[in-house]
């Protein structure tokens, strides 16, 4: 019986094997040196790994008596989440590397926060969800503080950490409530014991629960951690925050409140909302006065966590179908504009502040072009792929029930649609002032145009979002039935 | 006789006593730490007071592995720490503001 288990946990143990040897052997080797080639080696594990899920997963798999869960909901988005996490990782390399920061142990935390975040998606019981999520959550914090001589990355790691760990203890004491008053800790235990309503305790335990999902996916109003965060990490830690944590977050909420709590739809139904509505507007109205390109992106960030909580909220397949999909079209936007922001550089310093953008178009047409495309998009202008995203969510809240959520999302869509164009009106219309150096690494330059030829492209009849849709539909039904 | 809710009871004061020690604590990281452990100290009160009233172990393994990972979170707070002092050389509270927001 084991050996179907390890079976069915094989990509995990691989990763999580893989990570331990190449920590091991850069020990013992050559150190720093060999930082680059492992670098290379876990985004082609990644790729390797995302292929083979993607490929060979069937069906749906339990294993050890339901506390790890693989159907093509947690394979949906484990794929989404090696994928983004390769691209992010070989993007990083340059980066890292002219700065002095690219130190071994990077490539090896990142694929230890990797391990954990696809333990966090196929979990099926509490604790294998709170391993997960520690494992997930202690790499990234060493990784957000890891230009270690430079107060704003430590001060960026410490709160982080401090915040964190806030959330981590919110949710295990909502999980020790939901233990107690359901007697069991596997989801399929919780479901029934929910059923035909919870009791008091119960309702305690989900809201505990919803409350350090929601730091995790960084939703109003526990969303103070993320701008300082993601300004204080080195860019390629940002543009990693703003990507795969992300999806794992969000997806392992989808997982609890369906494989959980879904006989009580109703119960927790409001709070997403409210979650939802206080986010999207948070982000949109905060953003506005930011002139650091990093801090903007956190609160893009929170903004389009709102969005994906909309469909969430809905507690329908169809909402989680659209939350799905609405989470890889904002890990692509977001790969693409933080290519761009990578190659944001003045005197071969690294430069955050917008108006270094200032007539962008003068000296870059194309990539200004990339980065109009990602701005329209994020900014959910059709025909780009942002809006398909946003379009998806909003009926999916219509058809669920709530309209009025679907109108709010219009609302604070159009607020925020102010601070993408205003970057636009700066590439574009901006003043000559202070020039970017020109230069653009191969990868960065790949990856940008390769993103913003995927956004700007994807409303040709006949590309039909490159199938994305039936595939998030086929993982959605595994999740809700 | 000692039942299930005083041992509720004292866990929920002591997780409330760590997250009043998060936010309204303005001297030192320090206690920060601590406050985290308080509140994980609680959950584990509940685990194992959930277990003993169930009659089912799952509680207890539980309280074990967030003993492990609270000992592993602690660890790596405290490097951050020290990584965080050797560059502003304070472990207050108060001058943890490079960044405003």
């Amino acid at each position: 019986m084991i050996g179907a288990d390890i079976q069915i946990l094989l990509p995990e143990i691989v990763l999580a094997v893989y990570a331990m040897l190449a920590l091991m052997g850069a020990v013992y080797t050559t150190k720093d040196g060999a930082a680059s080639l492992l670098t290379w080696m876990t985004a082609g594990m990644f790729v390797l790994l995302a292929l083979v899920i993607g490929v060979n997963g069937q069906g749906y798999n339990v294993a050890f008596d339901g506390m790890f869960v693989d159907d093509g909901f947690a394979r949906f988005a484990k794929v989404t989440i090696l994928l983004s996490a390769a691209i992010v990782l070989l993007m990083s390399e340059g980066y890292m590397q002219r700065r002095g920061l690219l130190r071994f142990e990077y490539p090896v935390l990142i694929a230890l926060a990797v391990v954990g975040m696809m333990v966090m998606v196929s979990a099926g019981d509490l604790m294998v969800l709170y391993m997960g999520l520690e494992l997930q959550s202690l790499a990234l914090y060493v990784v957000a503080s890891l230009r270690r001589d430079n107060a704003k990355s430590t001060e960026a790691g410490l709160k982080y950490f401090v915040l964190g760990a806030l959330s981590s203890g919110l949710l295990l004491y909502g999980a020790s409530l939901t233990y107690g008053f359901a007697g069991t800790t596997l989801f399929s235990g919780i479901i029934e014991a929910a059923e035909g309503g919870a009791s008091l305790g119960l309702l305690f335990g989900l809201v505990f629960l919803i409350a350090g999902f929601a730091f995790k996916v960084s939703a109003a109003p526990f969303h103070m951690w993320t701008p300082d965060v993601y300004e204080g990490s080195p860019t390629p830690v940002t543009a990693f925050f703003a990507t795969a944590p992300k999806v794992a977050a969000i997806a392992l909420f989808a997982r609890v409140v369906h494989d959980a709590f879904g006989g009580i739809v109703g119960e927790w139904q409001q709070i997403v909302a409210f979650l939802s509505v206080a986010s999207m507007f948070l982000g949109a109205v905060a953003a506005i006065g930011q002139t650091n390109i990093k801090r903007l992106m956190a609160y893009s960030s929170i903004s389009h966590m709102g969005f994906a909580m909309m469909g969430l909220a809905a507690g329908t397949v169809g909402g989680v179908q659209a939350m799905l999909v609405y989470m890889v079209i904002y890990v692509t936007m977001n790969v693409g504009t933080f290519a761009l922001i990578l190659t944001m550089e003045k005197d071969g310093r690294p430069v955050t502040d917008i108006a270094a953008l200032k007539s962008y178009a003068k000296r870059q047409p194309l990539l200004a072009l990339v980065m109009l495309v990602m701005m329209f998009s994020l900014a959910g202008v059709p025909p780009m792929l942002g809006f398909f995203g946003k379009y998806a969510v909003l009926l999916a809240a219509y058809q669920g029930g709530l309209a009025w959520l679907a109108v709010a999302g219009v609302i604070a869509s159009v607020i925020s649609a102010f601070y993408y164009l205003r970057i636009v009106y700066y590439m574009y219309f901006g003043e000559d002032t202070q020039a970017l150096d020109g230069r653009t690494p191969p990868v960065l330059w790949v990856t940008a145009v390769v993103t913003g030829a995927i956004i700007g492209l994807a409303w040709i009849p006949g590309v039909n979002l490159f199938g994305l849709d039936p595939m998030a539909a086929a993982a959605a039904a595994t999740l809700v039935n | 006789m000692i039942g299930l809710e005083h041992y509720l009871t004292v866990a929920s004061a002591l997780f409330v006593i760590g997250i009043f020690g998060l936010f309204l604590n303005r001297k030192n990281v320090i206690i920060l730490l601590m406050s985290i452990e308080l509140m994980l100290l609680a959950v584990n009160i509940n685990l194992v007071a959930f277990s003993a009233y169930l009659g089912d172990l799952v509680g207890q393994v539980f309280t074990l592995f967030v003993l492990t990972v609270a000992a592993a979170e602690a660890a790596i707070g405290l490097a951050i720490l020290v990584c965080f002092f050797r560059n502003r050389g304070t472990i207050d509270v108060e001058d943890v503001n490079v960044m405003k927001g």
